[in-house]
């Protein structure tokens, strides 16, 4: 006998009584600004909330990095100057000091982003490089997970992540250090 | 196989008392953050029904799900490879390494790998295997097991891990300041993520309706692992099957609350479907767990989700350190599932606790965990598996108990004998319990003289 059918036939001796799958509600409360509580939770997570209009954020950017930082976009707000479509492989984001995405839309309970491959271009654009701004339409804000997992977006995509703030850690001593494998800082653009 | 002896074991632990304290304090800080989280949702409680029936549900009709999970996640074009044991399960991930020619491979952090034993199975076959997570990683580079299943290095001070990282990766021995050392691996562990051929998850929830998996990580090494190598292996035990997405939003809102104290974790994945051009390979393991969901007073235990609640809110985990229970899961979870592993080597640990119902209380999925050790006490005592002291302990307390006269009688001499007696005859080897604590100072009258008296006063 196989092992799949092996341990089928194990279980199936051995099942408790059943008991219904119950229905998940939405709860939903009279939410209150769902932007302040995105922003609010984001912060508690790591991350930052800025309101800028598309045109400014390459200002935003020259004035937070370096001349010559290498920038890279999958979004048409923000030109870039590493193309992700040229690119072969993804360990090629290595040497990316910025990258830049558009998410679906947020979760104002956590402060999360929703991101899959069709936003990334590559998935790894939001783990290698060294710092993460997610451009959000404010307008894309479900009030908690519950609303977040009824979007089609699960069951269509290969990879979705819900990104919550940067890379962080707190396994030595309980000190909290950001910025532990993925990338150090993540900015949020409500635009 | 040798008993392991808890209390033996922590009183090494007890013996460093700067280790001790700040264990027990970071842990208490957990378990009060995840206080204030469960506090602020209005539906924490209905959100821990749902989660309990939810799993139960799941659990009572796991062929199914199992089954629509390999339908929907080879439709979508990943691998489903079975496993009814950690034997199995190696080898399936060392074919698969062969197979692809992979020599590193990187991985986030897994409790089935480790229950697996899978590290020391591939290393002696010649494949170098990178822990990514922080604490993991910590604990792989001194050669010790995790002690938590939440934070693995969590018994070790910033001294402990600067010693560690500058004999293995050549940091300032002197230098223990913590974001210099979490730095410090950042910078050691990149390189491989670009090299490795192979990435390796596990996964805290995998969802029939889509056959898809989820990981929840802090530090994005899952997803470094999963989306750079062609390969992703992700090693899943049979019981973390939920039937829809939907559920989801039940343990994604509960599981970073109950661990850590915060509203999610900072990445939480969904794996549905390989990335063009590679593989994802998902190996479901058995190792047990279907002879558990047959155990009628312990199949409840395979409703975890792995969270370390349970062990943060125990007073004996926080004062012993998970090392001491010489088993894979410690702390009042692991207390009711490894003597389902092996009865005889485990048959301490049950009664490593003082059956305040804490861990229950605290559960997310709403295991009777308290009611379960005390199951356990008896199934051992049953089964002969009691050290001699113990049990000749627990049969004369059981003879006094249950006769007032000859309790009446023992209170009087113990009475007299704390009064009365030398130290060294109270605390002698066989009173354990005497051992790292103090007796309390005896009252002047026992309850029952003072009630006595009063009462014919009152008259």
């Amino acid at each position: 006998m196989s092992a799949r059918d092996d341990i089928l036939a194990r279980l199936g001796r051995n099942l408790p009584l059943c008991p219904p799958l119950p229905e998940i509600p939405l709860f939903d409360s009279s939410s209150p600004d769902l932007k302040e509580k995105f922003r609010e939770n984001l912060a508690r997570m790591g991350g930052e909330l800025i309101e800028l209009s598309p045109s400014r954020i390459p200002a935003w950017i020259r004035g937070k990095f370096p001349e010559g930082a290498v920038i890279c976009s999958a979004t048409p707000e923000v030109a870039g100057n590493r193309p992700l479509e040229s690119m072969r492989d993804p360990r090629e984001l290595e040497t990316v000091d910025l990258g830049v995405v558009r998410a679906r839309f947020g979760v104002a309970e956590t402060g999360s982003v929703w991101l899959s491959e069709t936003e990334f271009k590559v998935n790894a654009l939001g783990f290698l490089p060294q710092h993460l701004l997610v451009l959000l339409d404010l307008r894309k804000l479900v009030p908690n997970l519950h609303h977040a997992y009824r979007d089609p977006g699960f069951l269509e995509a290969r990879y979705a992540v819900l990104m919550t703030g940067p890379s962080a850690t707190a396994d030595i001593e309980g000190i909290l250090v950001r910025g532990a494998q993925g990338v150090r800082s993540l900015t949020v653009v409500g635009c | 196989m040798k008993r392991i002896d808890h209390a033996e074991a922590s009183s090494r632990f007890i013996a460093a008392k700067e280790h001790v304290e700040f264990h027990d304090k970071r842990l208490w800080d957990l378990r009060q953050k995840r206080d204030r989280e469960a506090a602020a949702v209005p539906e924490w409680e209905e959100l821990r029904s749902l989660a309990s029936q939810i799993k139960e549900h799941t659990l009572a009709r796991l062929p199914h799900y199992l089954a629509q999970f390999e339908r929907n996640a080879t439709a979508s074009g990943m691998k489903v490879h079975w496993a009814r044991d950690a034997a199995e399960h190696n080898q399936v991930v060392h074919e698969l390494l062969s197979a692809h020619g992979a020599r590193i491979l990187v991985k986030s952090k897994s409790m089935l790998t480790e229950e697996c034993e899978m590290r020391p199975f591939l290393e002696t076959r010649g494949i170098e295997i990178v822990e990514t997570d922080l604490g993991e990683r910590i604990q792989q580079l001194d050669d010790e097991p995790p002690s938590h299943i939440v934070v693995p290095a969590v018994h070790k001070l910033r001294t402990d891990v600067a010693r560690v990282f500058a004999r293995t990766l050549g940091t300032d021995a002197g230098n223990s300041d913590v974001p210099y050392l979490a730095e410090s691996q950042r910078r050691a562990t990149r390189p491989y993520y670009l090299e490795a051929r192979a990435g390796m998850t596990g996964a805290n929830f995998a969802v029939a309706e889509t056959g898809s998996f989820v990981v929840c990580t802090n530090e994005g090494n899952a997803d470094l692992s999963a989306n750079l190598p062609k390969l992703h292996i992700a090693s899943i035990g049979i019981e973390k099957m939920i039937p829809r997405i939907a559920d989801l939003g039940v343990f994604i809102r509960l599981l970073s609350r109950s661990a850590l104290g915060s509203p999610i974790t900072q990445f939480t994945s969904h794996f549905r479907a390989p990335r063009p051009g590679s593989e994802i390979h998902v190996v479901l393991v058995d190792n047990g767990r279907s002879e558990r969901l047959g155990m009628q007073d312990f199949w409840y235990s395979l409703k975890c989700i792995r969270c370390g609640a349970c062990m943060n809110t125990c007073p004996v985990y926080r004062r012993s350190g998970g090392l001491s229970y010489g088993a894979t899961y410690s702390g009042p979870i692991g207390v009711i599932i490894d003597p389902a592993f092996n009865l005889r080597k485990y048959s301490a640990l049950p009664f490593a606790s003082t059956m305040n119902g804490s861990c229950s209380n605290v559960c997310p999925v709403k295991i009777n965990i308290h009611e379960q050790i005390y199951k356990w006490r008896q199934i051992i005592n049953e089964r002969n598996q009691l050290p001699i002291v113990k049990k000749e302990a627990m049969r004369m307390a059981g003879k006094v108990l249950s006769s007032p006269k000859l309790y009446r009688a023992a209170v009087r001499a113990a009475h007299a004998g704390l009064e009365y007696l030398p130290r060294s005859m109270i605390y002698n080897p066989l009173n354990a319990w005497g051992r790292s604590r103090e007796l309390p100072k005896a009252a002047s009258a026992t309850f029952r003289d003072w009630y006595v008296k009063h009462r014919r006063a009152g008259k």
